[in-house]
């Protein structure tokens, strides 16, 4: 048993769900108690998605129990396929029927439909909602996927889009493009818009593209086995990753193709004059593994940012995290703990978090800018606008989305040199973030002590030291306090005096 | 303008005989543990420990829509692989989390554990649990259980599950007094003592109580008034308890709350004189609110799908104070012995629904074209893009819309979607029948 108050990712039927409402002509029919229906809402809310999820809840109660939920199973498969006449259903079972043990696979199969029936086997104790798409999708596959002749012209599939998924949808149009541009054709996006029928002429692709290795790896595993389609590693977030990703394209294709950087502007952005302020920023980077491993690599050699801290909620891609993280000499955090994750950011006062919508939680509480870079996702991530992560544009969309929450470059030295004009206090945050500023930490200031204490309880601040700290502007006051606080203690001082600040300040220079 | 209501004022032939079509299949409402969402926010002192499956948890934060608190007073006990392999050790690794619980959060004075789906299927027993940690705890925490799950409980009914849990422990007291019952925020339970004291009903106290401390007992000497028409098993065991329930419709809209306040009025032997004057000012305050609304709702036509349990007293209220006309009126259950007040009410016509096969009732409401569409979250955007225009009946439970000064607010709720569509004819679909 484990005491969780907020998750990351929901359980393995979600992530089946995701895979049936990405794609057309699909069917789920889901062994599940009353209630499992919120999950549609996550869709149609969320998502904002102008039709209902293709999924048959059975909604078995209490007094069904040891009765007749086997025949609820078998009338609620049938009347599904009476009335929506799927290309194909996929049936299994959410956390409390898999208890119950009623075999959906097998029941589907008594009744003998005319169409292809796939049983999911997702252990609703043991995994999680990437895992749940990840399987779902290659049962799909391997039911259906044939090998077959390539297409004449050079093409590719796009693997990993999901329903609900990160910017998927802009990341495929964007990606489309850019396989258009180095002489590749799209065969087919799976599972995001893709019919059973599609996904049976998968195999007529000459390569798969392997967008998110969450939500695709395993299907692309498999089809390299028994259809001999090769796929990319790479996945093409930031500038540098879509670089690699053409010349590996490139390597498949036996081309030279190389697509016009015309609208590529992240990398003159960052060299500009005006974003020095950018330099060595401290940054703490959480997501799912794919999408905090590309932050990272953006935020280090692209952007200039020190990255302070790395991790990854999905346990599948520990291990890549990891040596990702001891390559920047940190250590990784791997963990679905949101609790354990606050934790780790309040002690590594970061001036900007890259993070989940969960962390864009913990940077209000903390007073900490963040910018979200990967799912669980809010209607927020959804935005009306083209908003990719892939390709050039992918690259564009994240230097604005990250350089906005925080204060600019001229105005932070203006903060620092009249912190003390009325209309201009730190306090009032960033100029351009009317409603979202900081919060006053003079009004609010807990979450400062909890820091001392976590450092030393025999550290005290003089009053005039405490003063003093209150000048330094608010996204490097926390750094402030805690690398003076280290620095006192390193040196034996209990006390921290004016000099003790400016001493440590002096020390810590960078 | 004032005239005090009277039976005269109901319709000839009501709704309380009227045939029921009980539905059976799938159904698109959330389970008992939903209510945990305004329940943790009522009981200040209050955690509430779901044992259940990652399914529980994702509900709880889906449900809520927002994360706003650091750690909430709410969290789940996941049930892993091992927990279903012996119940002994389940209930050793409750006990281990309950204590690391406690041991974090000393502000806690109730404790909840609330049984869920998976834990009722492996007869993981929350009573003796919530018995041994009661002694473990007392008497700084009391430790309660009750069933939120799916298979037993449908949205408000885990309020219910929760406050009858209450009942059995709340001391024994003769003392004549009058329990008002139902989470309410508390600006609207703020505004129903004050009725109540100017009415010169002394003692009045409130299930569930804000804090664990308040004085709270029941006995031969309680009368009970549900503000909620979802909570008949709390109703039950108050009367086991030896109180006595006050019949009458439930307080939303003017008429509602006048009603339910005269009924109330009546136990306690207040003069028509002193209710006319503590009423007579709010009631037309009530009356214009509900006015300004109604004029977009006027003449216009509603389809209920079952959700809150809170449809037939809404449908009264629409019906009756602005002038809609109801098609359907689903709900999850009807206990007409609660609403039976409200179903008078209603004047006969509209089909009433109990129960869901979603896909069925989805074909009538196609059918019927309501000028509004009540129905839950998962249903609204797609009926939205079908060209139906939806009120999503979460909202009525998440926002104060009981008694007088609310009665407006009620009814702009189910103005707002039509008028927004008026406002955005421009943006309708060019062709097709989403343009109507």
């Amino acid at each position: 048993m484990k005491l969780t108050v907020w998750t990351y990712e929901g359980p393995p039927h979600v992530g089946a769900m995701r895979v049936a409402t990405g794609m057309k002509g699909l069917h789920y029919v889901l062994h599940a108690p009353q209630g499992d229906t919120y999950a549609d809402l996550l869709f149609t809310m969320i998502e904002r998605r102008d039709h209902r999820p293709p999924v048959t809840y059975t909604t078995f109660q209490a007094r069904d129990l040891g009765a007749d939920t086997a025949d609820l199973f078998k009338d609620a498969c049938r009347d599904a396929w009476e009335r929506f006449r799927p290309e194909a259903i996929i049936v299994g079972a959410s956390c409390t029927a898999e208890l119950i043990q009623d075999d959906p696979g097998g029941m589907a199969a008594a009744l003998d439909l005319p169409i292809p029936v796939i049983p999911l086997d997702l252990p609703s104790y043991q995994r999680k909602e990437n895992f749940g798409a990840d399987e779902t999708f290659l049962q799909i596959v391997r039911h259906l996927a044939k090998p077959m002749a390539r297409t004449e012209r050079i093409s590719c599939n796009i693997i990993g889009p999901t329903g609900l998924g990160f910017r998927h949808r802009d990341d495929v149009e964007e990606l489309t493009g850019l396989l258009f541009e180095l002489g590749v054709a799209v065969n087919v996006v799976a599972p995001l818009g893709a019919s059973p029928s599609d996904v049976a002429r998968l195999g007529a692709a000459h390569f798969n593209v392997l967008l998110y290795p969450e939500t695709g790896e395993g299907a692309c595993r498999w089809m390299q086995r028994e259809l001999g389609l090769p796929f990319t590693k790479t996945v093409p977030i930031g500038v540098s990753a879509t670089r690699d990703f053409i010349r590996e394209v490139n390597g498949l294709t036996e081309m030279d193709a190389s697509p016009d950087e015309g609208r590529l502007r992240l990398p003159w952005y960052s060299r500009s004059v005006d974003s020095t302020y950018l330099t060595g920023k401290r940054v703490f980077i959480f997501g799912d593994g794919t999408h905090a491993a590309a932050a990272a690599r953006i935020a280090s050699e692209e952007m200039g940012f020190a990255v302070v801290g790395l991790g990854c909620y999905n346990r599948e891609f520990a291990r890549p995290i990891r040596a990702l993280a001891k390559s920047m000499g940190l250590e990784a955090l791997v963990t679905d703990d949101y609790l354990e994750v606050e934790a780790a950011i309040q002690e590594a006062q970061p001036e900007l978090i890259l993070g989940t919508q969960m962390e864009r939680h913990i940077g209000k509480r903390l007073g900490i800018p963040c910018a979200v870079i990967s799912a669980p996702v809010h209607v927020q991530d959804f935005p009306a606008r083209r908003s990719p992560q892939v390709g050039f544009e992918g690259a564009n969309v994240i230097f604005d989305t990250w350089v906005h929450p925080l204060v600019m470059g001229l105005e932070e030295h203006l903060l620092h040199m009249f912190r003390d004009d009325f209309e201009f206090r730190d306090e009032a945050g960033p100029s351009h973030h009317g409603g979202h500023a900081p919060r006053a930490m003079d009004a609010a200031p807990e979450p400062e002590p909890a820091l001392a204490a976590a450092v030393n309880d025999n550290v005290t601040w003089l009053a005039d030291a405490e003063k003093e700290l209150r000048k330094i502007p608010f996204f490097v006051r926390g750094k402030a306090r805690r690398n003076t606080e280290k620095f006192a203690v390193e040196r034996g001082v209990s006390a921290i005096s004016v000099e003790t600040l400016y001493e440590a300040k002096a020390h810590y220079a960078r | 303008m004032n005239r005090p209501f009277t039976l005269s004022d109901a319709p000839a032939k009501g709704c309380r005989e009227a045939p029921v079509l009980k539905e059976r299949g799938q159904r698109e409402v959330f389970c008992g543990l939903t209510g945990i969402i305004w329940l943790h926010r009522k009981m200040q002192d209050a955690f509430f420990l779901v044992v259940g499956s990652r399914t529980c948890a994702h509900l709880l934060q889906s449900a809520a829509g927002v994360m706003i608190f650091a750690e909430p007073r709410f969290g789940t006990a996941i049930l892993e692989e091992k927990d279903l392999a012996g119940l002994a050790d389940a209930h050793d690794e409750l006990d281990r989390e309950v204590e690391r619980l406690l041991a974090r959060r000393p502000d806690i004075r109730r404790l909840f554990l609330v049984g869920s789906c998976p834990s009722e299927v492996i007869k993981l027993d929350l009573s003796r649990a919530a018995e041994r940690l009661t002694r473990k705890y007392a008497p700084h925490v009391a430790v309660l259980n009750y069933s939120g799950s799916g298979i037993e409980t449908t949205f408000t009914q885990g309020e219910d599950a929760c406050l009858e849990s209450m009942v059995p422990v709340l001391p024994e007291s003769p003392e004549r007094q009058l329990l008002l019952v139902g989470a309410l925020p508390d600006v609207v339970e703020d505004q129903a003592l004050s009725l109540l004291s100017a009415l010169g009903i002394e003692t009045v106290r409130v299930l569930p109580s804000r804090r664990a401390d308040a004085p709270l007992a029941v006995g031969e000497g309680t009368v009970f008034a549900l503000t909620q028409p979802f909570l008949g098993e709390t109703a039950a065991a108050l009367e086991r308890r030896g109180a006595r329930r006050i019949d009458a419709p439930f307080p939303f809209g003017e008429e509602g709350t006048t009603l339910w306040l005269r009924a109330v009025a009546a136990e306690f032997g207040v003069s028509e004189e002193r209710f006319e004057a503590v009423t007579a000012a709010p009631r037309a305050r009530a009356r214009l609110a509900v006015a300004a609304a109604a004029e977009t709702l006027e003449g216009r036509s509603i389809f209920f799908f079952p959700d809150s349990q809170l449809e037939i007293p809404l449908a009264r209220f629409l019906t009756r104070e602005c002038g809609m006309r109801a098609i359907e009126i689903g709900a999850p259950y009807i206990h007409k012995g609660l609403v039976g007040p409200d179903l008078d009410l209603i004047e006969e016509g509209p089909l009433l629904s109990e129960g869901q096969d979603v896909d069925k009732q989805l074909d009538r409401a196609r059918a019927a074209r309501a000028d509004l569409t009540v129905c839950g979250l998962g249903l609204a955007n797609p009926l939205e893009a079908e060209g139906l225009a939806t009120k999503w009946a979460i909202e009525l439970v998440f926002t104060p819309v009981h008694f007088y000064e609310q009665a407006g607010d009620l009814a702009a709720l189910f103005a707002r979607p039509l008028r927004r569509r008026e406002m955005l004819k421009a943006l309708a679909p060019a062709t097709g029948e989403a343009a109507g």
